[in-house]
């Protein structure tokens, strides 16, 4: 990168927030999805809205594309950094800046981890509901990026549900309020746009946050069912009976070895295992729990546990949040996959995956949000073995196929990013691509924040709509119009 | 103009769904000149891009009853209609899903899903004549949200329809879905200046088994710490409301679920009102927000923090005072709520300029819905804009180009 730049950015973030020494940059050419890494040619980490803007207006300038980043857990490749480009950290923006408790909002920089939003609430019996399975190191801004979920979306919600509202820094480097405190701000909703663009509209420099109040008691049911179809019916039944559980959470019996191998999680050895969450008042939630028990049970639940206490309940999750940690336990490799199917068609999927699987000789262990249909198939692999990890990416995107040939997505919760980028062109007709990239084009029209991720193909904004006229880039040879 | 003034556009919607327009078809005081009503959502899409090529005016319309929202239109030569795209296509009940066309009544809606128990959490006004795509676009709510959020937190998929004739889709099926931008958020609230909405796909709940409500009678000041404090509790309610008008304020609290659950609830409430005994909700306190429409009076709608309710209602009174005039707030707890005024149309001119510059005072916003015809065309009902008004422009002219849709309506004249 030209000194000059450089200069330039060592004066606007000081010598200790600009690296470029190529062993410490290395710690950035990745995030949480190692398969992919390309080096930035630097990488800033301002302690300032002001500062970003800087930064962003010598990007804007010189035609720099940059890549903001968290706490780079994402599973993606959102924070992979663009060739010839920079990273911009907020790791260092790490402030909670205000604690409203009666309106129930909390502002917060970007870096901030998303559990410690809740610690700073849970003495006042609140917490902030999107709780991803990263969320000790994961930060809002990157929850903001990808609209993160966690096992408590069907009931609570996401990420977007609980932002009000954020402060910007746009891709030429000027400031926006999106949203704000109040909710139903007038005009586009622009937070709603902004949250799970992965990165590609623009910085968030301030979070507002809603958070909610801790329910009077939590309940969790685990039940043991001979197969996943069994366990799928159980679910059916307690949604015919109009409750709506917190959380629903499936396993395999492949993921339940992984699980005790690894924390010894002391589930019974199963088919399919059920861990059904319930919430609320306490003379609520212990009616409903019967009922849930006596579905499980007429679904041919041969055991049932029901965990009251905080560590009864941190034993049972222990074992399903360990999953895919501990999956390394029973093979070198895996790959994890995050596609959505509708609940009902689990057992069609679940059958495919095993047919497929055993087609290529691979095996899947499955993690299942049944509550809401996010489906986490683990193809375990031996690398040393040669052609598995071909076969184990082509087995992964299959099953992503097939989510979407059952009506469901590509991603529940960790993104398109880099990783998915190809598939968005078949869950999607080049019509809705072209949508989403009006969008694109409103806020980056020269297609330098966080270019090259979400879509497929990169579109040139400067085209004009209507009547087709090439693109000076078109006529030098130099570009291709799909 | 008669019908076959626009053949190619009859050709499209079938000529029996093509007319001339009525003064009953007036938006604000602007007239049409025909109404279509295509069959399809194909169709739809074929005669909006025809009206972008003849260089037409269009105003997309469910049943209207909320079309006078916004500024009046800056032209209107012909109104688009979703009527008669009404069907529920799809009640995914074990999936908790529906995918409804847009010229579906709420009500209707509500009724097929409660075949299955389960319904839309909204509750939005006048639901036996609003359709799916008028509430989407007004991002029309109710006492409901408090709970379950509002449309935004309950549509999981979109198909809108360009004024380049595209049929886009975004989101799709599933509650959990990160993949690609969320234009279901943007289509939401956007008074059709984007894209004329043909489809939705939501989120459901299951239907309350019991349902119990409850009224506490105060002043705003000591309802509103009241209402902050069932907040802070650990109960659930579906509904939290506050009620204003001069001399007389009630805080409606509603709670769905079991038997057993909604008597603890109870007692839990009674605990922390303390001295303030409640009674049974009046019939018509959650429809509150709508029968404050009746009689074609001032309303505003306003959003504020929670705990800055009491202080919208003690500026109605003073500014309402002043000019003579009598309100009424109808206000959820999450701080979004509904302002009327009525009285001598100098009184509500006087009025509007002080009510929203004390609102703005606080923080809060404050959108005036409907007035008389005089007062709108001198006032910007929306507001002043702010720093996002650049993007918001860059998004409408990358959506629609040629300003084919509601052009005017929206904020800072979009």
């Amino acid at each position: 990168m030209d000194a000059r730049i450089l200069h330039e950015f060592r004066s606007i973030v000081g010598a200790p927030g600009l690296i470029t020494d190529a062993e410490q940059l290395s710690t950035y050419e990745c995030d949480g999805l190692t398969m992919f890494r390309v080096m930035p040619q630097a990488v800033l980490l301002p302690t300032s809205t002001e500062q970003v803007q800087a930064i962003v207006r010598v990007c804007h300038r010189e035609k720099i594309p940059f890549v903001a980043r968290g706490s780079g857990t994402g599973l993606s490749g959102g924070a992979l950094p663009v060739p010839n480009g920079i990273v911009i950290s907020l790791a260092r923006m790490n402030h909670i800046l205000e604690v409203d408790l009666p309106n129930q909002r909390v502002v917060v920089e970007p870096g901030v981890l998303n559990l410690n939003v809740t610690a700073r609430v849970a003495p006042d019996g609140y917490f902030y509901a999107p709780d991803p399975s990263s969320q000790q190191v994961c930060s809002i801004g990157g929850n903001v990026a990808e609209n993160s979920g966690g096992a408590h979306c069907l009931k609570y919600g996401f990420t977007t549900t609980h932002v009000l509202g954020m402060e910007v820094v746009m891709p030429d480097g000027s400031l926006v309020h999106l949203g704000g405190q109040t909710v139903d701000t007038p005009g586009y909703d622009l937070p709603g746009i902004f949250v799970g663009s992965e990165g590609t509209l623009g910085v968030a420099t301030k979070v507002v946050l809603r958070i909610i109040k801790k329910p009077e008691v939590i309940q969790v049911l685990l039940a043991a069912f001979n197969s996943t179809n069994e366990a799928g019916a159980a679910v059916s039944g307690i949604i015919a009976a109009g409750m709506l559980p917190a959380a629903i959470e499936m396993m395999d019996n492949l993921a339940i070895q992984a699980a005790e191998a690894a924390v010894h999680a002391n589930y019974p050895d199963c088919g399919g295992l059920l861990l059904v969450e319930l919430d609320g008042p306490a003379a609520e939630v212990e009616t409903l729990m019967e009922e849930v028990n006596d579905v499980c049970t007429k679904c041919g639940a041969w055991e049932i546990r029901l965990a009251q206490t905080d560590a009864e309940r941190a034993r049972v999750w222990t074992g399903r949040k360990a999953a895919f940690a501990a999956v390394g336990r029973i093979a070198p490799a895996y790959i994890v996959q995050d596609g959505v199917i509708p609940r009902t068609s689990l057992p069609h999927v679940m059958s495919e995956i095993d047919r497929m699987s055993s087609e290529v000789g691979l095996k899947v262990a499955n993690v299942f949000h049944a509550g809401d249909g996010n489906l986490h198939p683990l193809v375990l692999y031996d690398s040393s073995i040669p052609g598995q990890d071909k076969a184990a990416e082509k087995l992964a995107g299959d099953i992503l196929r097939l989510c979407i040939k059952v009506g469901g997505s590509i991603t529940g919760e960790h993104g398109v990013g880099e990783e998915k980028k190809m598939f968005m062109a078949e869950m999607y007709a080049e019509p809705d691509l072209a949508t989403m990239q009006l969008v694109r084009c409103a806020f980056d029209p020269e297609n330098i924040c966080n270019p090259d991720k979400v879509f497929p193909r990169p579109r040139l904004c400067g085209e004009k709509p209507g009547v087709y006229q090439p693109h000076p880039l078109e006529l030098a040879g130099v570009a291709e119009r799909f | 103009m008669t019908q076959t003034a626009w053949p190619e556009l009859a050709e499209i919607v079938g000529q029996e769904y093509l007319r001339p327009a009525t003064a009953a078809d007036a938006i604000e005081g602007v007239m049409p000149q025909m109404v279509a009503e295509p069959g399809t959502a194909g169709a739809l899409a074929r005669a909006l891009r025809w009206a972008r090529d003849a260089g037409l005016k269009v105003a997309p319309r469910g049943h209207g009853t909320k079309l006078g929202w916004g500024n009046p239109p800056a032209g209107c030569d012909l109104v688009l209609s979703t009527a008669r795209l009404k069907r529920v296509l799809e009640h995914a009940w074990a999936d908790m899903t529906v995918i409804v066309e847009a010229g579906c009544t709420v009500g209707d809606l509500q009724n097929t899903l409660a075949q299955h128990g389960q319904r839309l959490a909204i509750d939005p006004s006048w639901p036996e004549r609003a359709t799916i795509g008028g509430i989407l676009s007004t991002n029309d709510s109710g006492s409901l949200r408090v709970r379950y959020g509002s449309l935004r937190d309950l549509i999981i998929g979109i198909t809108a329809a360009l004024p380049d004739g595209t049929l886009a889709m975004s989101g799709g099926r599933v509650v959990k879905n990160v993949a690609g931008y969320d234009l279901m958020k943007l289509f939401t609230g956007a008074l059709g200046t984007l894209g004329v909405i043909v489809q939705a796909i939501f989120r459901l709940h299951p239907l309350p088994r019991e349902s119990r409500s409850l009224s506490f009678k105060g002043t705003p000041e000591t309802l509103n710490q009241l209402m902050l404090a069932i907040q802070a509790s650990k109960l659930t309610f579906t509904g939290l409301q506050l009620r204003a008008q001069p001399a007389s304020a009630q805080l409606d609290v509603r709670f769905d679920g079991t038997a057993a659950g909604i008597e603890a609830q109870i007692k839990q409430v009674a605990q922390i009102a303390g001295a303030t005994a409640p009674s049974e909700a009046a019939a018509g306190a959650w429809t509150s927000h709508q029968t404050i429409w009746e009689g074609a009076p001032l309303i505003a709608k306003f959003s504020v923090l929670p705990a800055q309710l009491a202080e919208v209602c003690a500026s109605a009174e003073r500014v309402a005072k002043a000019r003579s005039l009598s309100w009424t707030v109808v206000a959820q707890a999450a701080g979004a709520g509904y302002l009327r005024l009525n009285g001598a149309e100098a009184g509500l001119r006087a009025s509007l300029p002080n009510l929203a510059d004390e609102v703005g005072k606080i923080g809060g916003t404050l959108v005036v819905l409907a007035c008389p015809l005089a007062l709108k065309r001198g006032f910007d009902v929306w507001g002043p804009t702010s720093d996002t008004q650049p993007v918001m422009v860059r998004i409408k002219q990358r959506f629609d180009p040629n300003g084919t849709l509601n052009p005017g309506r929206f904020l800072g004249g979009i």
